[in-house]
């Protein structure tokens, strides 16, 4: 992809292989048009060198000054340069659509928190007030409730392109598990936020869900009474459900993203199924034919998995 | 190859002793944060209700052969939300009660918490969610409720019925401690929920 590296900033691009001077991180000789400092030559094998040539010619660099006292690129390359197996086709961007709901219901979320009071007095008065009154009120919050319906469909449809692909398997068996704490999370902020709106619906909803946490034995009493404050739906009720639902359950959230991404890139992605059957002549079949294959641990898409 | 340092007989290093040591700080530092957060977040767990006693009128307004419909608040400062209706009556020899008691019947559905309602045409509850459907006297006929209506206890004072703590029946009407809506009373189900400080005692 000469022309996709032309456009990143040297640092960013993909390293010289070894024996390519230059690489295809380099433009092609006469390319005056792009202002990079990476000229093939064989010293840009030299990390130093590449960023110091980079700062020199292009004094308006400034992914390269970051880069130069931060040095994140060789992660961002590593993340977004990956190897991908062959086959890889639009399932795998469920991870990442999954991901962009939950980046809608964040943003959306802090926005609707400014105008939202979490008292059961008053709470269902300032949700008519921001659905009627404030300027594109209705619209973000139609984001945000529309979009809690969506970010689960997706997990579902995520998780579904997971196990038909067979790609819970070794060595990603660790990722499945963060994926199902994250859909149990997921299922946790739909509870807890559908009670917000505080209407009728909203109301006897909780009532019946934490009731329906009750009944396991032992502990289902004590649980249903943490999660009301007592032991009526009362006061803090509504206070706590709100702090559940925009401190506690977000930041695991975010934390286990982290984690699931971070599995993803360090692990790679499965080639798809119908893939492994002809790809290799029959005494080479024992061998695993993903990432681990081709011996670069930078192998998949770009989503998560 | 011995450490730095080591002599003849000690059983640790210095740098396994400050290790150690280093991790146990931290470790304490951070219980000092998680416990009593935590505390505070299960506390109302551990909260025992104080006893409230609400009016809900003369003894006139009381008959055995139907249930009034009462409003009372059970839960203070929260408006709407935290107010329920009881349905009282006067207790009826026939049905084998003590004539000068009073019942009051919870509307909270033993199914899952829905408010039921008492239809005075079939003489029985009816639940809106799930269809849970109750007799006169609360006991379960119908639908998906696993123990009779709760109840409240009930007292006469200076010529008026008082509605107190509630509590909870056995398929029997045996009172018990108050339970949540989902949970079975009787036999070995008063262990496998078990009772909850939060709740007051069985009558």
């Amino acid at each position: 992809m000469p022309d996709l590296q032309k456009l990143l900033p040297p640092p960013m691009r993909r390293p010289p292989k070894p024996g390519h001077p230059g690489g295809n991180g380099a433009p092609p000789a006469g390319d005056g048009a792009v202002t990079d400092g990476a000229p093939a030559s064989p010293k840009t094998d030299d990390p130093g060198r590449r960023l110091t040539t980079g700062v020199k010619d292009s004094p308006a660099d400034l992914v390269g000054w970051v880069d130069e006292r931060m040095g994140g690129a060789s992660f961002l390359t590593a993340m977004l340069m990956r190897k991908v197996p062959k086959g890889t086709n639009w399932f795998y961007t469920l991870g990442s659509a999954t991901l962009f709901a939950f980046v809608v219901q964040a943003v959306t979320g802090v926005f609707l928190a400014m105008y939202y009071t979490p008292s059961p007095v008053e709470a269902y008065a300032s949700i008519t007030h921001l659905t009627n009154d404030v300027f594109l009120g209705e619209f973000v919050r139609g984001m945000h409730k529309w979009g809690a319906s969506v970010m689960v469909i997706l997990v579902f449809v995520h998780m579904a392109r997971t196990f038909f692909f067979g790609a819970y398997k070794y060595p990603r068996e660790l990722n499945w598990v963060i994926g199902v704490v994250l859909l149990i999370l997921t299922m946790v902020m739909g509870f807890t936020g559908y009670l917000l709106p505080f209407d009728q619906r909203s109301y006897w909803a909780t009532i019946v869900g934490v009731n329906i946490n009750g009944t396991g034995p032992i502990v289902g009493p004590y649980l249903s009474d943490f999660l009301r404050a007592g032991p009526e739906f009362g006061a803090t009720t509504l206070a706590r459900f709100y702090a559940i639902h925009m401190l506690l359950v977000p930041g695991a959230i975010i934390a286990l993203i982290g984690a699931h991404l971070y599995l993803v890139v360090k692990l790679g992605t499965t080639a798809p199924p119908w893939l492994r059957a002809d790809r290799k002549p029959k005494d080479a079949r024992s061998q695993p034919v993903d990432a681990f294959a081709g011996g670069s641990y930078g192998s998949g898409d770009g989503s998560a998995k | 190859m011995k450490p730095v340092g080591y002599f003849e007989g000690e059983s640790m290093t210095r740098r396994k002793v400050f290790a150690v040591a280093g991790g146990a700080l931290g470790g304490i530092a951070g219980a000092a944060i998680v416990l009593p957060a935590l505390g505070f977040a299960i506390a109302p767990i551990f909260d025992e209700p104080e006893e409230d006693w609400q009016a809900v009128g003369p003894l006139d307004d009381f008959v055995p052969e139907t249930y009034v419909p009462r409003v009372i608040t059970i839960v203070q400062g929260i408006g709407e939300a935290g107010k329920t209706t009881v349905y009282v009556r006067r207790g009826s020899a026939d049905l084998g009660e003590d004539p000068d008691s009073y019942i009051a019947i919870s509307t909270r559905c033993a199914h899952l918490g829905c408010p039921v309602r008492f239809v005075q045409a079939a003489g029985n509850f009816i639940c809106p969610c799930h269809g849970g459907v109750y007799g006169f006297q609360g006991e379960v006929i119908g639908g998906p409720p696993v123990r009779p209506l709760d109840r409240f206890q009930t007292r006469v004072t200076d010529d008026l019925v008082e509605i107190g703590p509630r509590y909870s029946v056995t398929s029997q009407l045996e009172p018990v401690r108050a339970r949540d809506p989902g949970e079975f009373t009787g036999g070995v189900w008063e262990y496998l929920y078990p009772p909850r400080p939060s709740t007051a005692p069985a009558p």
